[in-house]
């Protein structure tokens, strides 16, 4: 193996990505506990739903007291990426059928963005595993760590943790802000929300918003990027979707 | 409980059948432009009225607290381009701070 051996640079950019999405999983661990959720509940959304931005969707529907049914919607709404993801992934990877149910629970922001990145098929069914493997296995012990601390630091708003939430969300959504059309879903989104949370019940603004983005999308014209933000963890270390966890 | 653990399931259970759909079903159905952009968009809106919701709202209510200038350090933060976690404990160490100086 030379230093520039594709393989090798693969592997490497797997470690450095869940390093850095992994790190985060403590925001996650702690904010979860913060909303009210228990240690295991808040494990049994990392292990399970492995998504960052459909679990943090989850716990601040939660958290802000919304229906329980708004939550599940967030957070599958935010996961509709995901299966886009997968429909790029299949050919560039062309799995075996056995090895696609796991391929499919790794499939988030940052192991489509590794995956997509490599030059070839081997090389990029390593950066695939190593990646979605990486990240799992950090994502769940500093979710874990999170949680044990968040569970002892008692009123979250002291240490300002609710804060802490807008600012995971911003972070999330960052990337994908470049182009106008992207920038005005944001902003009606917002106004959406905020003009609606004192009418409706807690957790239906958050869908209302979505909704703005479907009939923008359909009456638009004109590509949007369809790969993980390309701004992604792969290139500047900052993660989009622990998001996609 | 018992009803937050089930909504926690369905949840989860929903997000890996819309991973899997991606892989299993004929790729065609999945590679129009427009689906691709209804759900770009579809995340940038939930992620967008989720930072309203979490820094502006409290109850049914809109509210200016600890939590926007907070927001708006964490959006310094970004412009940056600091690491994930280092805007989330900005944020957080900027509403704590605040709020030991009285701000609600």
């Amino acid at each position: 193996m030379t230093p520039h051996d594709p393989a090798t640079a693969a592997r490497r950019q797997a470690i450095s990505v869940s390093v850095a999405t992994g790190l985060y999983g403590v925001s996650f661990g702690a904010l979860s506990v913060a909303a009210g959720l228990t240690v295991p509940q808040t494990m049994a959304l990392s292990l399970l739903m492995f998504s960052g931005g459909s679990q943090f969707a989850f716990i601040g529907v939660v958290g802000g007291g919304g229906a329980l049914g708004a939550a599940v919607a967030s957070a599958a709404l935010l996961g509709a990426r995901n299966g886009l993801y997968g429909a790029q992934l299949t050919p560039l990877l062309d799995l075996p059928w056995r090895w696609r149910l796991p391929a499919a629970h790794l499939t988030i922001d940052e192991s489509t963005a590794v995956a997509t990145a490599q030059p070839t098929r081997a090389v990029a069914r390593t950066g695939f595993w190593w990646t979605g493997v990486g990240v799992f296995v950090l994502w769940n012990v500093f979710t874990l760590l999170g949680a044990l601390a968040g569970d002892r630091l008692g009123d979250p708003r002291t240490y300002g943790l609710d804060a802490a939430a807008g600012a995971a969300f911003l972070a999330l959504v960052w990337p994908r802000l470049a182009g106008r059309t992207a920038q005005g879903v944001a902003a009606a989104a917002v106004v959406v929300a905020l003009g609606t949370t004192p009418l409706l019940p807690a957790g239906v603004p958050v869908l209302l918003a979505a909704v703005v983005a479907v009939v923008v999308g359909l009456v638009t014209t004109g590509s949007a990027p369809t790969g993980p933000a390309s701004t992604g963890p792969a290139s500047t270390g900052r993660a989009t979707d622990g998001a996609s966890r | 409980m018992t009803a937050l653990w089930g909504a926690l399931l369905l949840a989860g259970l929903a997000c890996l059948v819309i991973k899997l759909a991606g892989h299993v079903l004929p790729e065609h159905w999945l590679a129009q432009p427009r689906v691709a952009r209804v759900a770009a968009l579809v995340t940038v809106a939930l992620l967008s009225a989720l930072v309203a919701v979490q820094t502006a709202t409290s109850g049914s209510q809109v509210v200016v607290d600890a939590r926007l200038p907070a927001l708006a350090v964490a959006a310094v933060a970004l412009v940056l381009r600091a690491p994930f976690v280092v805007v989330v404990v900005l944020a957080a160490a900027t509403a704590a701070g605040l709020r030991l100086l009285g701000m609600p």
